[in-house]
């Protein structure tokens, strides 16, 4: 009781709602999750949760190649989708950098795509993208550019490259308002003395402006990779996976193992590779955050 | 800032405006067609040849919606609104509560495993939420919590929480600490200090920190898809869900149904707009 009194405990006592929501809610579901991944877990025979079996889940995970396939599609999706996300945010915050009339308003529509659920984006595209009366169809159509619906959804390649497309709407927004804040937080000074000093546009962009946009990039990769996992969402009312497993992503097939084949062992020990994932990319990226920051000296 | 910009040529100066018209029109069109959508008759989004501008203007697709309309049977529209207007106040309004206590301590105490503490917050972040729907869903069930409103406001809470420590960790930061040891001298206690003095210069940081945290709750679908099951818990994107899953594809509906769910968020965020992206930045940048 004395601790209690004392000034040592204030930063306890102020973190320990925070500490009790975080272990009831996210360590402790997690410590299930990791027993159940060494279970033969069935939703239809519960008594199957307190069954050892090793690392069965994970050897078999590792023999299937649905499961790899899936695994390197997301691999490859976020990194597409991150790559090409973080290029064209840079270049709408460079274009906006050089807008002086309306920016209020502009910068607002460029906030849209952020208030929009993963789910209604989806749906969006869905029917964008739909073959028979999508909007993309049709204008393709009325431009007289095709003569037979292009199967956006429905062709494997296709679906991937829709779906990626629909990330990038997504989320191009937050590198290009991050940025955007990055730019107009620049320091005039070096710029003007380095052009002084007779550098050309891309000298200047390339040594002066875009080290200083390192630890913006940086956050915003790091607030990115927090919530990859976004894309299930979009996938699940796009494609499910579908045609025949050609859009099937991580998070798609462990809700197809957990719930709609009961195998809730199988699933969490999918749902642990999947974790690691997440933590991998967020990881990668705050070290580079908190590398940039301290090569800034802390200036900004 | 117009004096250091190179530039000066015409040609130039329209090659950017051109490009930031082309990007605003890309950002722009799919949610002004989802829009047209939800306001026009099923009949003309299958006409051929495509009806561009609606011909006739309806407010038949929300009215079906809310069970006005004798010609289709209505979702649960209205319980699934008020369920994910209850659910993303709620779980916002004590995620805030809870996660500014938890960012003043960051921001105003040095004590031991502080920075393994704040990392700990950070990872808990990470774990998707499709990844902990699966043992969410047993522990839920097995507590009887599974489809009521207090089991989904507990699961935004947690994954809100980290975000707004993030965040107001940086605000509190901001404010020099001389300000509440002054209105301590002048004989106030520090919880009197924070409530008058930090708390006041903080909030336009706290309400970006909200906006963040409602348009979480209100947008999620992964784990309220697998922890709702009826009308008692279920909300918009969940329904919104249910609707393609439906055996005729109704788009009008759907559309009208995507407006309802972007409102509210379209409203909060021009509220607090100008501190959104401050809030974003400085929380973020100066660690």
């Amino acid at each position: 009781m004395k601790f209690l009194r004392s000034p040592q405990a204030a930063p306890f006592l102020l973190l320990l709602p925070s500490i009790v929501v975080i272990l009831a809610v996210v360590a402790v579901p997690l410590l299930v999750s990791f027993w159940t991944s060494f279970t033969p877990y069935n939703l239809t025979r519960p008594a199957t949760l307190y069954d050892f079996v090793g690392w069965r889940n994970y050897r078999r995970l590792m023999g299937n190649s649905d499961f790899w396939w899936a695994f390197g599609r997301t691999v490859v999706f976020i990194t597409i989708a991150l790559n090409l996300e973080l290029l064209l945010g840079l270049g709408l915050a460079l274009l906006m950098n050089n807008i002086r009339k309306g920016e209020r308003t502009l910068r607002t529509i460029m906030m849209f795509p952020m208030m929009f659920s993963p789910i209604l984006v989806g749906f969006m595209f869905k029917y964008l993208f739909n073959d028979a009366i999508g909007l993309v169809n049709n204008a393709l159509f009325d431009l007289y550019i095709i003569s037979r619906p292009i199967p956006w959804l429905v062709d494997g390649v296709l679906a991937n490259l829709t779906i990626i497309l629909a990330e990038i709407w997504m989320s191009t927004s937050v590198f290009a308002i991050l940025l955007l804040a990055g730019l107009l937080a620049l320091p005039k000074e070096p710029i003007e003395a380095a052009r002084v000093d007779g550098c050309n546009p891309w000298q200047v962009f390339r040594h002066i402006t875009l080290p200083f946009l390192m630890p913006f990039i940086f956050i915003a990769m790091t607030i990115r990779s927090l919530d990859v996992a976004r894309a299930y969402d979009m996938v699940r009312i796009m494609t499910n996976g579908g045609p025949a497993g050609r859009t099937e992503l991580i998070w798609t097939l462990m809700v197809r193992t957990g719930y709609q084949n009961s195998q809730m062992g199988m699933a969490n020990a999918m749902g642990y590779v999947s974790i690691l994932l997440s933590i991998f990319f967020t990881v990668y990226f705050y070290r580079k955050l908190v590398a940039a920051r301290s090569f800034m000296g802390g200036a900004q | 800032m117009s004096e250091g910009r190179t530039i000066e040529r015409p040609w130039q100066r329209w090659l950017i405006r051109f490009g930031v018209f082309v990007a605003m029109a890309l950002l722009c069109i799919p949610g002004v067609w989802v829009v047209l959508t939800a306001f026009r008759p099923n009949i003309e989004v299958l006409a051929r040849p495509t009806v561009w501008i609606p011909e006739v203007w309806t407010l038949d697709n929300f009215r079906r919606l809310f069970g006005f309309s004798s010609t289709q049977q209505g979702l649960p529209v209205a319980a699934y609104f008020i369920n994910s207007l209850v659910i993303s106040l709620t779980s916002t309004v004590v995620a805030i509560l809870v996660g500014m206590a938890g960012g003043y301590a960051f921001a105003r105490y040095s004590f031991r495993g502080k920075g393994a503490l704040f990392l700990a917050f950070m990872l808990s972040r990470t774990v998707p939420g499709v990844a902990l729907s699966l043992p969410l869903f047993i522990l839920w069930g097995r507590l009887g919590i599974i489809d009521t409103s207090f089991g989904l406001i507990l699961v935004y809470m947690a994954i809100n929480i980290p975000f707004t420590i993030w965040l107001t960790d940086g605000f509190f930061r901001q404010i020099p600490p001389d300000l509440s040891e002054a209105a301590q001298i002048d004989g106030c206690t520090r919880w009197q200090a924070f409530w008058k003095v930090e708390f006041p210069l903080a909030r336009a940081g706290l309400a970006s920190a909200g906006i963040f945290a409602f348009l979480t709750s209100w947008n999620e679908y992964a784990l309220a898809a697998q922890l709702t099951r009826t009308t008692a818990s279920k909300t918009m994107p969940v329904g919104l869900m249910d609707f393609t899953a439906q055996f005729t594809v109704d788009w009008t509906g759907m559309s009208a149904m995507a407006v309802l769910i972007i409102i509210p968020a379209l409203i909060l965020t021009f509220i607090v707009q100008k501190h959104l992206i401050a809030g974003l930045t400085f929380g973020g940048v100066k660690g």
